[in-house]
This record gives structure tokens, sequence and C-alpha cells, in this order.
């Protein structure tokens, strides 16, 4: 059965946590547990999730779960897979919850060789879009054009001069059974792709976008509302794939203003016009290819795609 | 009990076969690779029941094992090297949350310049990582180590892991005559491995959490306290070891005509074989030497070492290993235990076999007859010896 906002446990499995209000990564891993149960096996690399939820005495989690090194997510619960496996112990959920930088940067080869094994885990990266916990460096997936402290707005550079990288891509190259885009944006997208991917052996990857209102410079109360911007405006995109078979979630008829979603964050608030036009480049490029990708059936024979 | 012609690293593997692991999680390096090779026929062959994790770096292959060991599965990992040393971030881990993981470490000099022939400065260089190291000496000891490991890191007393350190291929390439205990045997020695330190899905746990100020303090105590008990540790299991396969050991260190020495050489690893003939020749030589060799450098047996060294004159500290701008690391180690132990007794440190080079036994004279001669510096192997 499919859960939604009526039917989903109301006991909270992630509960008295000091994350900043209004934090998206939190929600996204509070769902993701309460959709998981009580078998989950929760482990979570030095990053924001762990910083508010493990302090000893004041531990957070009512299911089991661990902090990992910082590049130590994927390994750490391909260790768990296998030591439950090796006592038999099948009916175990074992999902790491890692931030962009644990995933996309220092926990990558990790993650590459945990895909590679097609160990039992799922691994959800909730992408804040620079490393926060330490205050807002710039990590591999931080747009084009945002604000850092490392790659602040100076008189001669204007933000972060690379675009983000494509970890959806990285994770379906490698024959992964199950990917998925979400955003916390659209929860009940997101709440259905951890509860697929939940049902699946071996190595899930779910990438969800998760504003850091401190971050990013919105309020507490717009994190869903900047979210849901973001990926109304084409910049990100809800879709999944099932051993490299494409499709998407959510396919836009019409996109939102760019720069509408940007300027409503102060770390865009100095981007430049040629910033804009290249984000706005690399939007419609990426959705050619993905649309491309698709064909006729993956638009429209599954009845997952909303046009 | 079978008789077989084994290297340190087939015996090792020998060793952790017997201890029914659970969980394997290892990246290959030179000279570690035939242990691993050896587990991996053992499991093709079914003769091993055991999960396999063919990880992608020495980082992952420990920080696997500890994610093994957190569901109570008994876990073993081998490394060495600039491995060991890239996984070292994961040893501070496992032994901070209190995970009895076993290690076997292939002992081999680290880069630069490349080397991949043994010494001791990896293991050496992680001597505070919190992990129990102790040392074998030839082939033998290494596949008795590895149930002895199991069962000194598990007992709830201790509950940290260890690392068994095997000169890199003087131990682990070199084939012994070795005795292979039966399986009954093994499990008489080691029960399987229990413990509340663990996933639990009953009663959930929070693992490998952070602790501040207030309270970081109460769990570095425990870490520190559970290390000490080591000792305790090993002589029951080594006594009980004794009773099961009839091959006695003798804890923290073991020593050679020390009693009426006036000169003893302290080593450790599979050097002090060629330590031992080299007293036997001072002895006909008329000098009064003789030798120790620890066995395990973590904890420091500074108490054993007092007793062993309460009648000598005068320390020569051979070690392949130097802690650069000071000296060896062992030979600090061991002069402070001579003053901690309030010794008056003359100590100097060698240092010899960095990168494998080799060590006659007519160095060893060399470094005894230095000793006696009041010498209480360090010299290294290839200076200073021109006359031998």
């Amino acid at each position: 059965m499919a859960l939604n906002a009526k039917n989903i446990p109301s006991d909270e499995p992630f509960l008295g946590h000091k994350a900043c209000p209004g934090c998206g990564g939190a929600l996204a891993l509070r769902l993701a547990l309460k959709i998981l149960g009580p078998r989950a096996v929760a482990v979570l690399p030095a990053g924001c999730m762990s910083a508010v939820g493990f302090n000893f005495p004041q531990l957070c989690f009512s299911c089991n779960a661990a902090i990992s090194t910082f590049a130590g997510t994927a390994s750490m619960l391909a260790g768990i897979a296998a030591g439950f496996e090796a006592q038999g112990i099948t009916d175990f959920k074992a999902v790491g919850f890692a931030g962009d930088g644990g995933t996309a940067d220092i926990g990558l080869q990790a993650l590459s060789g945990a895909i590679d094994r097609n160990d039992d885990i799922l691994y959800i990266c909730y992408d804040n879009e620079a490393y926060m916990n330490t205050g807002t460096q710039r990590s591999s997936l931080t747009p084009l054009g945002a604000a850092t402290t490392t790659t602040p707005y100076g008189s001669a550079v204007k933000g972060n001069r690379l675009s983000k990288k494509n970890m959806f891509e990285i994770v379906t190259a490698q024959g992964i059974p199950y990917a998925a885009t979400a955003s916390v944006g659209y929860l009940p997208d997101f709440m259905k792709k951890v509860e697929e991917a939940a049902a699946i052996r071996g190595t899930r990857y779910i990438h969800v976008i998760a504003p850091c209102p401190t971050g990013w410079g919105v309020r507490p109360d717009e994190t869903i509302e900047i979210a849901k911007a973001g990926v109304d405006c084409g910049l990100w995109y809800l879709a999944k794939s099932e051993y490299g078979a494409t499709t998407l979630t959510r396919n836009p008829r019409v996109f939102t203003p760019i720069g509408d979603y940007l300027r409503a964050q102060k770390r865009f608030s100095g981007i430049s016009e040629d910033d804009i036009e290249q984000l706005r480049k690399e939007r419609d490029l990426k959705w050619s290819r993905l649309r491309g990708e698709l064909g006729d059936a993956g638009l429209s024979g599954k009845g997952e795609t909303r046009l | 009990m079978t008789r077989a012609f084994l290297s340190g690293n087939e015996a090792f593997a020998q060793g952790v076969r017997l201890s029914r692991v659970q969980v394997v999680s290892a990246y290959p390096i030179t000279p570690q690779t035939t242990v691993v090779e050896a587990l991996a026929g053992m499991a093709a062959n079914g003769e091993l029941n055991a999960r396999f994790l063919h990880v992608e770096s020495e980082h992952s292959a420990l920080s696997a094992a500890i994610g093994a060991s957190m569901t109570g599965a008994r876990t073993f990992t081998a490394t060495s090297s600039q491995g060991l040393l890239y996984m070292a971030e994961c040893l501070v881990y496992a032994s901070g949350g209190r995970y009895p993981i076993v290690m076997m470490n292939a002992c081999r000099s680290t880069a630069l310049p490349w080397n991949i022939y043994g010494d001791q400065r990896d293991s050496l260089l992680l001597a505070d990582s919190g992990w129990i190291q102790i040392y074998a000496k030839d082939a033998q000891e290494a596949l008795d180590l590895a149930l002895i490991a199991y069962r000194v890191a598990e007992d709830p007393e201790v509950s940290t892991p260890c690392m068994v350190c095997l000169d890199g291929f003087t131990i682990t390439h070199t084939y012994e005559a070795v005795d292979v205990p039966s399986q009954q045997q093994a499990d008489a020695f080691l029960p399987p491995y229990r413990t509340s330190n663990r996933f639990d899905f009953e009663d959930p746990r929070n693992l490998a959490f952070s602790a501040g100020p207030e309270t970081n303090y109460m769990f570095k105590k425990k870490e520190h306290e559970g290390m000490l008990r080591v000792f305790g540790a090993l002589e029951k299991a080594e006594k009980d070891f004794n009773e099961i396969f009839s091959r006695s050991y003798s804890g923290a260190l073991e020593t050679f005509a020390t009693e009426d020495a006036e000169v003893v050489v302290v080593t450790l690893g599979a050097v002090y074989g060629l330590v031992v003939e080299a007293v036997k020749s001072l002895r006909k030589q008329g000098i009064r030497a003789g030798a120790i060799r620890l066995r395990l450098i973590r904890p420091f047996p500074a108490g054993q070492l007092k007793e062993a060294l309460s009648q000598v004159k005068h320390v020569a500290v051979l070690e392949k290993d130097i802690s650069f701008g000071y000296e060896g690391a062992v030979l600090s180690w061991v002069r402070a235990a001579v003053q901690k132990g309030g010794l008056d007794l003359n100590v100097c440190g060698f240092v010899a076999g960095l990168g494998g080079k080799d060590i006659p036994e007519a160095y060893i004279e060399y470094a005894a007859k230095t000793a006696l001669s009041g010498f209480n510096g360090t010299r290294f192997q290839g200076f200073d010896e021109e006359d031998l």
C-alpha cells in the first residue's frame, strides 16, 4: 500500500535532533525512515544529519543507526549487509543518508564499489548543494554561479565557476538496479521512490534535493517552496531508472523562469546574466537528452509521467 | 592436527579459517596478498563459510569490517604499508567504537622512496591507533596468533581490535613446517563471538556517536582501561591455548638467557631468531648476553620489561624503525619503561633492516658490544660499523 500524508506512521524515527529550522535534509531523512520502518539500519557519515542527531547522550534515531567515516557511508553499509547476511539475517534495510559532499566528492569511490558489488543497500543522497555542516563550502554538487564561503562573490570572480556533477547518470552508468532523483518540493514522489527502492534487493540510489535555508539564504518556511521552484524551472528533474531504463516521473510542459528561482535565494544574489544564460543552456540540453533518451514509450507508456 | 608446509601468510589464513570468521573484507597489497588469496581459495572450496567483500580500497576494507562487526559478525581484514596508512582513519574508528576486528599487517617499509620489503615503520607509526599490536616471530606463531587475537580482542573486558604483525616476506613468504590444529581444538579454544556492542532489532542502538567535551573523556578512559586488560587476557588465553594445543607462549614478551645477562638485545619480530643465535655466539666469546622479544607493542609491557631487565646493565634496542628527528620509537618506549621502573642501566638503539636490508648476525653482536661499551645514543645500520 502506498504511503501518503494520511496514512504515514505517526511514530517519529528521528526526534530531538538539533537541525536548523526548515532543514530539508532532516525532512527527507525522517520521511524515508518512516517508510523503511523498524528494520532500517541507518548509516550517516560526518555531516549535518550526524552532527545534529548523534550527540551522546542525546541520540535521536529510534532505529539502529551509526555514524560512518566521511568517505565510508557505502562501505560501512556494505559491511553491515555482509555481516547480517553472514548470520542468516536478510530482513534488514541498510540505508545511508549522506550529503552532497559525502556522496559526490569524498564518498564516491566507496559508493561506486558498492554498486559494482550490488551490495544490498539503499543510498540516499540529501543534496543541499554545499558543505553546509562546516559552513557552506563548495562541493561538486554546488551549482554554477552560487556563492559559497569558498566561492564568494568578489570583484574578479562571481561565485562558483563549475557546473553541478551529474550523480544520477554516474550511478545509472554502472547498471544499478534502481536509481531515482527526487526533491522535498515533491514529497509524494520522493516517498513513492523510497517505497519502490525498499522493495528491491541490491544497490539502490536516491538523490533528493533538500534545501538548506541557512546556506541558500531563504526563510525556514520557504524550504518546500524553493525546492518546488527548482523542479518547476527545470534546473532539477524528477526521474527514475530501473536497470538502466530511465523514465521521467515529472515532465513539465513549460518551465517557470530560472531567474525567479535564483533571485529568491541570497546565494545567487550576485549571479551574472551570463551565468543565468549558461544555466538555461545546460538545463535545455539536459532535458533534451532526458526526453530524447526516453522515446515515446518512456514518456507515455507507464503512466509515470505527468505531461 | 596436521603437519603442513606453509608460508606465514598461508599459516595465518589457516588460523583465520579455524577462527570461523564470518566476513572477510580486504584489498590487495604486497606482501599481504597471499593471505587473502588463501582465504579466497578456502571459500571457493567450501572450507570457509564467510562473506567476502572485494572492496575498492583499504579505507573501504576497514570501514566495511567495522560495519560487519557492528552486526555482531566475526570480521577479518589484512593489509600492509601504504594500505595500512590509507585506512588509518578507520583504525581509530574501530578502536574508539570497541569493535574487536582482527587485522593481519604484513610489515613493510613506507614510501618514499618506494620499497615493498620488510621493516616496521608502517605498524609502529600506528602504535597510537588504539589497536592491540602483537608481533609474530614465525609461521607457527602467526597461525596461533590468529586464534589468540580473536580470543583476546573479543574478551568483553578488552573489546579492542587487534593487529597481528608479520614481517613482510621474512615471515609472510617464508615456508616452514607448521602444525595446523583441528577445528575441534580451535572450537574448544575460541567460542563464537558474543557481544552487546552491536545493532539489535529488539532494542535498537545508535552506535558510533559523537561525545562532546562533557563526556568524551569517559569513553577514552574506558578505551585505555580495555587495552590495559590485554595483559591478563593474553596470559589467560595462552594458558588455555597450551592446554588445548600443547604449545606455550610467553605473553607480552619472550626472553632468552636474561637471568645472568650483563647486556640484553631487545627487539621484535622475526629477527629474534637470529638475535638468539648471536647471544649464543657472544656467550661463547665470554660475554654474558641475553635477548628479549617484545610480542606486545600495545599495550606496552613496561612492567614485564622491568622484571626481565632487573639484573641487566646494558640494553641494545634493535628495531626496523626510526621516528625522524628523535630516535627509534621502540627505543623511546624501552627508555621510558627503564625510567619508570627505576632501573639504573645504559640503553642505546640500533636502527636496522630498513627497507628489507639484511641484518647479519655480526651486526647484532656489534650492537651488543657497542652497548657494553657504554654507548647510549642511536646508530644506523650501514653507517658506523665499518669494522664488521
